[in-house]
């Protein structure tokens, strides 16, 4: 926002004589009392909007989930609905569930300390560099802007065989990479591949599609940090990895909080990586082995299941709420500010 | 001469010491660049493979040892890709609907974030308080009664209203994700950061609150305005959730539905991967080209949110 202040300094507004404090203060009663209407003018076409598609929504949801048994087709047909839990009770009990559950917290678990690890390690690298550095720089954030269905098909190709049984023509690049190494080939996303390898396929998508952002805003927290508590590290013969443990991620902590609580909550929603991979069927040969709780909140629709749908949707945010606070409370011990 | 002897012993010491300091520093630049290139080869490889593939014939694609560079350039996949998936109209479709949205939201972005930091009234901490807030509930909460609302399904009204579905229009793809409440707060900072002095001089000159906006707030902020449009473009561009649900016909489809709905199996029932890939090609590049030229612009938005268009 620095460029804002040049703008202003090198603009050709006329110099005046600075407005004394008594006509300040005036001319802001003034415009604060004939404003009154004028404010909500301003706002009116921003809060009609959210009231109909974002405030209206929020309400309806709760009142959707707590209705027992609430049901698009059931509404036609005239029926009223209880108050209660039911909704959430069936919700938790039904085994797709708790599949996308198992699945979605899996992905978090497993993606987020992966991607941050890596995207520390490559910001470290990066500001520890002169030359070439521009350029692993744009590098690195080459995946930043991409679209996750095109790039996920991508990922699919890559981990694709082509053909069936005797008659396979190619493993797909990733198996012909591994056979270099004398690993596999596996089955990773053809019909009949197992809940593992798909895991591993959608994990190390979302890792690579995650770690841009990550090292922007690491590498952002590095280059702040100022230079004197290395100059002091390496005087005091400091050893590289000590000086990376006490100085280092200190100094990143709140960057690192921070990446940590968005991707967190980025991974609680994943969805679209996976349609990209495979389809709307969620898994291979569309099984939905893979779905995710978003991917079943939206499954839910279409079948007029409104209930289940928002009692889902807001087991999602709950989610959303406890590990943000979690993430919140462990901050507060460990990040310096 | 012990006294000597110890003097030597020290300067030696100091100067191995700094050899192998000069050691393990080169060969820690070493290790660096080594591991940013190792990451720098994995980051890049599947856009090299994207393209790549794009251009081998069916036949190379699938030899069982792969080619890391097509033996004869196959351009006739992109024009597979344009008839396959329909490319042309949905890149039109795209575009409207990006365009019409992108207008509409700086208007009503302008208009509120304007009120938010120039204008008095009785309210605004609390109705500003309210829409930061919203930004913490996850989008998915909305969608299921939005989908009810688009089309017709109201409330306490048992029977779906005909003359209130609206599925299946491109206003259904702009209207309910027209506001945004992050680019709101975002051009209401950048507003903050104008002196309120120039507002207070503007009054005593009798300028109106709508030509100080137009020709004084816009002009200072346009790097945010730029950053807006980029963002909302490329979510036109990236939608795929919402307009899957409510606008999923060939009429109104738009770019990354019609990609992955789009079948690249050809007449023996296998999958033209090649024609797939110059799909995927032909609807990143628009992104390679943003990413090249206003990287700066996104970067400086979306560094704040964590979120991607």
């Amino acid at each position: 926002m620095e460029d804002n202040k040049d703008i202003i300094q090198n603009n050709d507004v006329p110099e005046r004589q600075p407005l004394d404090r008594k006509t300040v203060i005036k001319l802001n009663r003034d415009i604060g009392s004939k404003n009154q209407l004028k404010g909500w003018l301003y706002l009116a076409p921003a809060l009609l909007l959210l009231i109909i598609f974002s405030f209206y929504p929020l309400i309806n949801t709760f009142r959707m989930a707590f209705l027992n048994g609430y049901n698009g087709l059931a509404i036609v047909g005239g029926e009223s609905f209880n108050l209660g839990v039911e909704n959430f009770k069936t919700v938790i009990g039904y085994v797709d569930f708790k599949q996308c559950l198992k699945n979605t917290i899996l992905l978090c678990v497993v993606t987020v300390p992966i991607s941050t690890i890596l995207a520390l390690l490559i910001a470290v690298a990066l500001n520890s560099i002169k030359p070439l550095q521009k350029v692993f720089q744009t590098v690195f954030f080459l995946p930043y802007v991409t679209n996750s269905i095109a790039i996920g098909m991508v990922f699919n190709a890559m981990f694709t065989r082509v053909g069936l049984g005797d008659l396979i023509q190619t493993q797909g690049i990733i198996n012909n990479i591994l056979g270099l190494f004398g690993i596999g080939p596996f089955n990773f996303v053809n019909v009949g591949s197992s809940w593992g390898a798909n895991m591993f396929v959608v994990c190390t998508y979302i890792v690579w599609n995650a770690i841009p952002f990550k090292i922007l805003v690491l590498l952002g927290g590095l280059q702040n940090v100022n230079k004197q508590y290395y100059e002091a590290a390496k005087i005091d013969g400091t050893s590289k990895v000590r000086t990376f443990f006490r100085i280092t991620i200190p100094l990143v902590s709140p960057m690192l909080a921070y990446v940590i609580i968005t991707s967190f909550i980025g991974g609680f929603k994943e969805y679209s990586s996976i349609v990209g991979i495979f389809g709307e069927g969620m898994g291979p040969g569309g099984n939905g082995q893979m779905n995710t709780i978003v991917g079943y909140v939206y499954n839910m629709l279409p079948k007029s299941n409104l209930g289940n749908a928002s009692a889902a949707s807001l087991i999602l945010f709950a989610i959303i709420l406890v590990v943000t606070a979690i993430n919140g409370y462990v901050s507060k011990k460990k990040v310096h500010y | 001469m012990a006294d000597l002897k110890n003097y030597n012993l020290k300067e030696l010491n100091v100067r191995s010491a700094s050899r192998s300091q000069r050691v393990s520093k080169i060969v820690g630049n070493v290790i660096t660049y080594i591991f940013l290139a190792v990451m720098a080869v994995i980051v890049i490889f599947p856009f090299y493979w994207m393209i790549i593939s794009s251009l081998k014939t069916m036949d190379e694609y699938r030899a069982n040892v792969p080619t890391l560079w097509p033996q004869n350039i196959y351009f006739e996949n992109f024009a597979t890709a344009f008839s396959k998936a329909n490319l042309k109209d949905l890149f039109l479709h795209t575009l409207l609907v990006g365009t019409i949205s992108t207008v509409l939201s700086l208007v009503v972005t302008v208009l509120s974030a304007f009120a938010f930091a120039r204008l008095q009234f009785k309210g605004k901490n609390v109705v500003f308080g309210l829409l930061m807030a919203t930004m913490m509930v996850p989008g998915e909460l909305y969608t299921i009664t939005n989908y009810l609302t688009v089309s017709g399904r109201l409330p306490f009204v048992e029977e779906p209203i005909q003359a209130l579905d609206f599925t299946n229009t491109f206003a259904v793809l702009i209207f309910p994700m027209l506001v945004s409440v992050f680019y709101i707060y975002l051009l209401r900072q950048t507003f903050m950061q104008i002196p309120n002095e120039l507002y207070l001089a503007a009054k005593v000159d009798g300028t109106s609150d709508f030509k100080y906006l137009w020709k004084v707030m816009l002009p200072l902020s346009v790097s945010t305005i730029i950053t807006i449009t980029i963002l909302k473009m490329m979510g036109a561009w990236n939608a795929y959730i919402w307009p899957r649900l409510v606008a999923n016909d060939q009429a109104h489809q738009l770019i990354t539905n019609g990609l992955r709905g789009a079948s690249f199996t050809d007449e023996f029932g296998e999958v033209n991967y090649p024609a797939q890939m110059a799909a995927v090609t032909i609807v990143s590049i628009p992104l390679f080209l943003i990413f090249v030229f206003l990287r700066k612009y996104i970067m400086r938005g979306v560094s704040r949110s964590g979120i991607k268009g």
